[in-house]
């Protein structure tokens, strides 16, 4: 499954949905490094991500280090509940940037 | 101690997504309190991921076999593989201050588990992981419940 991917201000927003395991995060992998690739600045909305496992937070990490290593923002918005438990299991909630919604990311 | 299941399954992802609600159906009705559910099923996912990815090596025909044993209010889980048995203590959490992707499951595991123990199986290849976790009590549970 190809996820959804919008714009919203200066950023391309890829929203990531259902459960992101080792069955599906290599979709979520290539279209997160290939937005970063393609030198735009990314929120990853996890709204509805209803399970997230290693695998898929994985593939959020490198996406923060490809993003930093060429200067571009990475952030996540809206964490579900369910993901936000692995980054705070994982101490990677101090990590990322985190925004509410949309609404809450600046210019 | 009483054995409540045992299933096996090959060593593919797409496994773990009906895996995952195996595990929920079956935790509930031992009376798991809805967290503790929810974190059994984040072990269970990520051994078996481990599983699938360092014992197998992603090979797609490897067996994977998971006991469910009821000890009083404690559930207990044992994952075994048929893989080439690994060195026990490889298997390790690594530094969280290291941010790198991967190598998180381990550290998952003993995070929401009361008890972990990997072994390496006494009569032919393979590895056993055995943990532990109480029910609950489902009345005091702090998690949405998940169909």
């Amino acid at each position: 499954m190809k996820y959804p991917l919008s714009e919203y201000k200066n950023y391309k927003v890829l929203s990531l949905s259902g459960e992101v395991d080792l069955n599906e995060s290599p979709q979520a992998r290539q279209q997160i490094l290939e937005c970063i690739k393609q030198g735009n600045n990314l929120l990853v909305d996890l709204s509805a991500v209803e399970y997230i496992d290693s695998s898929g937070v994985a593939s959020l990490v490198e996406g923060f280090q490809n993003a930093r290593a060429q200067q571009l923002v990475f952030a996540l918005v809206g964490v579900s509940s369910s993901a936000m438990q692995v980054l705070q299991l994982s101490r990677l909630d101090t990590v990322f940037t985190i925004y509410d919604s949309l609404e809450d990311v600046s210019q | 101690m009483k054995k409540i299941e045992r299933i096996h399954f090959l060593s593919r992802a797409e496994q773990l997504a009906p895996l995952r609600q195996f595990v929920r159906d079956l935790a509930r009705r031992q009376g798991c309190c809805e967290e503790n559910l929810e974190h059994m099923v984040m072990a269970i996912n990520e051994a078996c991921m481990n599983v699938i990815q360092h014992a197998y090596h992603g090979k797609d025909d490897g067996e994977i076999v998971i006991e469910f044993w009821q000890d009083g209010n404690e559930l207990l889980i044992r994952i075994l593989d048929f893989a080439e048995s690994v060195e026990l203590e490889n298997i390790q959490s690594r530094d969280l201050d290291d941010v790198r992707p991967g190598g998180l499951g381990v550290h998952l595991i003993h995070e929401v588990m009361d008890v972990v123990e990997y072994k390496n199986q006494v009569d032919s290849a393979g590895n056993v992981l055995e943990m532990r976790k109480t029910l609950g009590n489902p009345s005091s549970c702090s998690v949405t419940n998940r169909t």
